[in-house]
């Protein structure tokens, strides 16, 4: 099963946590908003992937399984 | 009926005072719509008959309307047609006059959308210069009995943004014009959570055409893989500005021979609207008005407008002032959207008056490839693709502005030029 990262750029306030949580997937643009570098999550990243969803303070980074 | 070859189609038997058709001029011109009340299941042979003819989507993406069509006949529930009739877009005027001029045509087309989805509702969505028109001809066919359901008018707020889909959908529900996270796309949950077919006026107007006449008739225009013609805004350096209607396929040069050709010598053209490429004269009137021909040259139809840039203006300074304008119309809700588009009209602005730091296209550059793809709408993405095709349609101005040579059209320092030579 392959996990897809995405943001949700209504909601992302630039807090930048994620890249800091999870640098293998995100990387911040010049303003400090998150860019998914590589959305798919598989293996050994996906605790931090997880941990990394679960601290953004405004719920903005989504982890989704792809058919 | 007419034989189908010749245009215009769309804007037959339009007045030249630029009043409305009434019910009884609609009909005389164009005939009733076969078989116009809606069902509560969808109409499969008018969803095969509209994907014979090939009919793609007039808003700008280009998608075929069938495909459209079945997905949302596909989904249970109350549906319901929106005829877009937002056009944001401030160098297109065509959804404008086909309302205002040609309402019955329209309306026509959403009853043949709402049949073939099998829909509940059918929301017209337009700016507030056309709603009266709408009204007044709804009311008409409600007291001929035409439509079933009868369409409610729903004037939307005058902003780039307010016809994007998700903006679109999200004022019809909460009364806020900004756009949503997709999915889930309007067809999956729109309008009251239903499954929601969103079509632009023209669309919608040539889908009458398409149940009156037949697909056979409707491909008898335009290249096969891009049938039927295209509403044209054309304005700037040209003679005769206007609405036109040409075959999609129609080259440049054709459209402004129509035009009484340009009025000044021309620079470049920019097509598809602020949101749309900038091409060079050279490259501009060989381009065809197809979505193949537009592609092949790095832009869209779009909506179809074409802008004549005269050899006078600073295609440099035109691009910053339409940068302006699209960061100042951002819905504000993402960041890349935000500060991204906010930071390239800076840059922009400081490139045309002459007084950019030296690394400004790279910046740009870097800039547009970050912001691109990263708004909850297309909004980013459309002013970088313009950015873009300005940084290759005009780059020895931008290497002359770089150098600190402002040209005589760019705007004076410490103003904020918010008008330019187009508009």
């Amino acid at each position: 099963m392959t996990w897809r990262l995405r943001v949700d750029p209504i909601a992302c306030d630039g807090r930048g946590l994620c890249a800091e949580l999870l640098p293998e997937c995100i990387s911040l643009d010049d303003w400090g908003y998150p860019i998914i570098e590589s959305p798919e999550v598989s293996g050994r990243l996906m605790t931090h992937a997880r941990r990394a969803v679960a601290m953004c303070p405004t719920l903005a980074l989504l982890l989704e399984d792809t058919p | 009926m007419s034989s189908g070859d010749e245009v215009p189609r769309l804007l037959r038997g339009l007045t030249s005072d630029g009043r409305p058709l009434s019910l009884t001029e609609h009909l005389a011109l164009h005939g009733p719509v076969p078989a116009a009340r809606a069902r509560r299941d969808p109409d499969r042979n008018l969803v095969a008959e509209i994907e014979r003819s090939g009919l793609r989507g007039r808003g700008g993406a280009a998608f075929p309307v069938a495909l459209k069509l079945a997905a949302v006949g596909a989904r249970r529930g109350r549906r319901v047609v929106v005829v877009n009739g937002c056009e944001g877009e401030p160098v297109s005027s065509k959804d404008r006059v086909l309302l205002n001029q040609s309402p019955h045509l329209v309306l026509d087309g959403a009853t043949v959308a709402a049949r073939a989805v099998g829909a509940a509702q059918i929301v017209v969505a337009t700016k507030l210069d056309s709603a009266a028109v709408v009204e007044h001809a709804v009311a008409e066919r409600v007291r001929a009995r035409l439509d079933e359901p009868t369409p409610r008018v729903v004037v939307v707020p005058d902003r780039y943004v307010a016809g994007q889909e998700s903006a679109l959908v999200n004022f019809l529900n909460s009364g806020r014009s900004a756009p949503t996270l997709v999915p889930p796309r309007p067809f999956e949950r729109g309008v009251g959570g239903q499954p929601t077919l969103i079509q632009n006026a023209e669309t919608v107007a040539n889908l009458a055409l398409i149940a009156g006449n037949g697909a056979e008739w409707f491909r008898r225009l335009g290249p096969a893989a891009d049938p039927g013609t295209v509403l044209v805004t054309l304005t700037g350096a040209v003679e005769r500005a206007g609405l036109y209607e040409v075959a999609r396929g129609t080259s440049i040069s054709v459209l402004l021979q129509r035009a009484g050709g340009p009025s000044a010598p021309v620079q470049a053209f920019l097509v598809g609207g602020y949101a749309g490429s900038w091409l060079t004269a050279a490259a501009g009137r060989e381009a065809c008005l197809d979505e193949a021909s537009m592609a092949a040259r790095g832009a869209v139809v779009a909506v179809g407008a074409v802008t004549v840039l005269p050899d006078t203006a600073c295609g440099v300074a035109e691009t910053a002032r339409i940068l302006r304008y699209l960061a100042e119309e951002s819905a504000g809700q993402c960041g890349p959207c935000v500060h991204g588009l906010a930071s390239i009209a800076g840059s922009a602005d400081e490139l045309a008056r002459g007084i950019a730091e030296r690394d400004v296209v790279t910046r740009l550059e870097r800039w547009a490839g970050q912001i691109a793809g990263r708004g909850a709408c297309h909004h980013p993405d459309g002013a970088v693709r313009m950015l873009a095709s300005a940084l290759r349609c005009f780059s020895d101005d931008v290497a002359a502005h770089r150098s600190g040579r402002p040209c005589p059209a760019a705007p004076p320092a410490g103003s904020r030029h918010r008008r330019g030579v187009l508009r």
